[in-house]
């Protein structure tokens, strides 16, 4: 077979793809995403964007129980949402297998927190395996799907950052073909009332037992026996760090099924070895179970838990070494945050609500989280997928309940994200009359994931067309009153600062909507090509108001203010705050 | 054994570091190395400063580069070569794009953009090669073939000239951006 360059993700889905997977469904989340993205390409698949990662646990659970083998996919946190589902399809089990991708993000790229989801495994007591490159997650994905059939019960596959978003050299294997397993009822497996679920606690905990007598027979778990005076117990991509800094130089036993773990392979490995080292990022998960089992071992007293680990810190942990042999320079880089891009239309309402001072503002996940930044600065607090707007709808009760009047309580959400578990927050502000300002930032796409399809865009994951569903009408039949909506355009300020005075006065509870494309879309970017702002040098009075939208095209240098005509969408909104007309705009 | 060779590219989200990298990654390939790449996708792409990492040889384990030892660091924005100079190898290579990004902190006054940095990363490091690919690509008929200007330069330094990159740039990029590419290309080798 030739041999070809994937990245983890695409090979995850290659592996899927290889294994007869007929069912995907899942939710963007960096550095899940590119796996639905690429598996839905294939020929003869199904897949879908679901609205939330319960959603699309949960319908993959339902292929899975209608005989197909199924695949949903998501972040570190997005199983939070589907936890539900977890933990008691970990005791329905399956018809067609089932594998679960939980990407974890050591380090926090792009996340909020950095849970080690390796727990998941012994809390719900289902099956983990860990790739730790490309290859593994194609072969994994094969075993998975067999090892869920055989028994019977969901694999929860478990990658990170490094290994979803490096690449490296793979060969292919043949597609399998699979055909989609009869359905039966059989209401014992699949309802789980107390009287089913008692019969079947006991059998999950048998599954269990038989998961673990295969841990310790299975190749994916393997030991490399070189030098015994030091031993490596290791999993996922931390096993590459570790061949890196001690290659030959040490002994391995490389775990892939990482629950229920290899025991005996652990007992035998440990006896072999002088001096044992458990490498693992983030959390004492394989640390705290060997040293439960009586085995001594060193790990966390030398590894670190916070940040992502690499083969530096390991080095400098195992070997003492601090490679010295390089560059040092006092030259200051200036620290680059992300920020807003040039021409982002969430920049028209944060601009307006930041001259407001009496606000506390609540904010949510999505590119809107950088309304934050500086010089904007409109975020007060940032939880998780869809937390805005009940967290707000808390503040304000905190508010209210303390005699607190002195501020109004705004929330920020996008659109997929309102859909994924925002409208449930607005549901709660309308029920019990809470007054907030909510406002939701319609750009017509997941944005910060790079731009997947959602219910609003009128398109599906696998390119068919698809009913948007209109925000508006969705607000307005949970019962927001017509005249506390205001839906605007966020490149016009004067609109936007009329509806952000309207929602700010109002005791009632209020939804802006603000209508503007992704600036980035690639239909945008070529309509908007040649719209350019431009700075008139002899009207400018270098007042630097405009530096305030906090724009990067806009660079104040050598006391004069130019717009960078390469980064610029001609969006207007810098030319609107101007008070001396010095901004005008060029081109068609 | 041939030893392994590490490439660090650093600039800053949207700049096209991960196009350079790809083209570099399939030519490798093709040529029978060992072959990883790490990249960084989500928040930081929002104009954070972000890296891609390549490391090829024999057999390759850690797609991520240790501080030291990369052979050679190309940088997109001048001042990003500067914040990742800790992980340039002792006598390695820094390929400079001649090109100032102003973060929003300098674009708001509260920090400063370093000044005279092709000197400063001059006087630093010996093999310092810097080229103002904007402007090259630009004269060439689109600036944003800037990426592929560097790249050259990058493969020069690395003499892997004998792989068939012209080839490997028409397997990758879109049709129309074909000759464009090769221009730039062959424009960055030349340097």
């Amino acid at each position: 077979m030739k041999k070809i360059i994937m990245s983890g993700n695409e090979a995850i889905a290659r592996g899927a793809y290889e294994a007869g997977c007929h069912i995907a469904s899942g939710y963007p989340g960096t550095p899940s995403t590119e796996i639905l993205e690429n598996f839905a390409k294939y020929e003869g698949v199904y897949a879908e964007w679901a609205p939330n990662e319960k959603v699309g646990f949960e319908v993959a659970a339902g292929a899975s129980i209608g005989g197909a083998r199924t695949l949903t996919t998501m972040k570190h946190v997005g199983l939070n949402v589907a936890a539900d589902p977890l933990f008691t399809i970990a005791y329905e089990g399956v018809n067609g297998g089932f594998v679960v991708v939980t990407a974890d993000d050591p380090g926090m790229h792009s996340s909020q927190n950095e849970q080690d989801n390796r727990y998941y495994a012994p809390h719900a007591k289902v099956a983990m395996l860990e790739p730790s490159d490309s290859q593994e997650c194609l072969d994994y994905m094969k075993a998975a799907y067999e090892i869920s059939e055989k028994f019977d019960t969901l694999v929860l596959f478990r990658v990170t950052t490094r290994v979803c978003h490096s690449k490296s050299v793979i060969e292919l294997g043949e597609k399998k073909s699979v055909t989609v397993r009869p359905y039966e009822k059989n209401i014992k497996k699949y309802i789980m009332i107390p009287a089913h679920s008692r019969a079947k606690h006991y059998e999950v905990e048998e599954r269990l037992e038989a998961l673990r007598q295969f841990s310790n027979n299975t190749p994916l778990n393997r030991v490399e026996i070189s030098n015994k005076k030091i031993g490596i117990i290791t999993s996922g991509i931390s096993y590459q760090y570790a061949k890196e800094v001690l290659g030959d130089n040490a002994s391995y036993l490389k775990i892939g099924m990482s629950y229920p773990l290899p025991d005996e392979m652990i007992r035998e490995f440990a006896a072999k070895v002088e001096k044992l080292y458990i490498i693992e990022e983030n959390d004492p998960y394989l640390e705290t179970a060997i040293k439960a089992m009586g085995i001594e071992c060193i790990g966390k007293e030398i590894i670190p838990i916070c940040d992502e680990l690499n083969p530096d810190i390991l080095r400098k942990a195992i070997l003492g070494e601090v490679n010295t042999l390089t560059y040092t320079t006092d030259i200051q880089a200036p620290s680059r945050p992300p920020v807003l891009c040039p021409g982002c239309p969430h920049r028209g309402i944060f601009y307006e609500v930041s001259k407001y001072k009496d606000i506390i503002s609540s904010g949510d996940i999505g590119c809107y989280t950088l309304g934050m930044v500086e010089p904007l600065s409109v975020t007060d607090t940032v939880i998780c997928m869809g937390a805005s707007i009940s967290a707000a709808t808390g503040i304000e009760r905190a508010n209210m309940v303390s005699d607190r009047h002195d501020k109004k309580v705004f929330s920020f959400i996008g659109d997929s994200t309102f859909f994924h578990s925002g409208v449930t927050g607005l549901i709660n502000a309308v029920y019990n009359h809470t007054p907030i300002a909510i406002c939701i930032l319609d750009n017509r796409i997941t944005g910060m994931t790079g731009h997947q399809e959602n219910p609003g865009t009128g398109k599906t994951l696998q390119n068919a067309p698809a009913p948007m569903i209109d925000i508006e009408q969705l607000v307005l039949s949970c019962g927001i009153k017509v005249e506390n909506i205001r839906v605007v355009d966020p490149y016009k300020l004067d609109e936007t600062k009329k509806a952000v005075k309207d929602a700010h006065d109002s005791t009632e509870p209020f939804v802006i909507i603000t209508k503007q494309p992704c600036a980035l879309i690639k239909d945008v970017l070529k309509a908007r090509a040649g719209l350019k702002c431009a700075v008139d040098e002899q009207k400018c009075k270098k007042c630097k108001a405009c530096l305030k939208v906090g724009c990067p095209a806009i660079k104040f240098q050598n006391g004069v203010i130019t717009i960078d005509v390469n980064q610029c969408n001609g969006c207007g909104i810098c030319m609107q705050v101007c008070p001396f007309k010095a901004i005008e705009k060029v081109g068609e | 054994m041939r030893e392994n060779k590490s490439v660090l590219f650093v600039g800053v989200g949207g700049q096209g570091t991960i196009l350079a990298s790809k083209i570099l990654t399939e030519g490798l390939l093709k040529s029978g190395y060992d072959v990883k790449m790490s990249e960084v996708h989500g928040m930081a792409q929002r104009g954070g400063s972000v890296t891609t990492q390549v490391r090829f040889g024999d057999k390759v384990y850690s797609p991520l580069i240790e501080k030291g030892k990369a052979d050679v660091i190309v940088s997109f924005e001048k001042s990003e070569a500067a914040r990742f100079l800790p992980y340039l190898k002792k006598d390695g290579y820094i390929v400079v794009n001649d090109y100032e990004i102003y973060p929003i902190p300098v674009l708001i006054g509260k920090e400063k953009y370093p000044q005279n940095l092709n000197e400063k990363l001059a006087e630093i490091v010996h093999n310092t090669v810097i080229i103002n690919a904007a402007e090259i690509a630009e004269n060439l008929g689109n600036v944003k073939a800037q990426n592929v200007v560097l790249l050259g330069a990058l493969i020069k330094v690395l003499k892997l000239e004998n792989i068939n990159w012209e080839v490997v740039i028409s397997d990758i990029v879109p049709p129309k951006a074909i000759e464009i590419n090769k221009k730039a290309f062959k424009a960055g080798i030349e340097i």
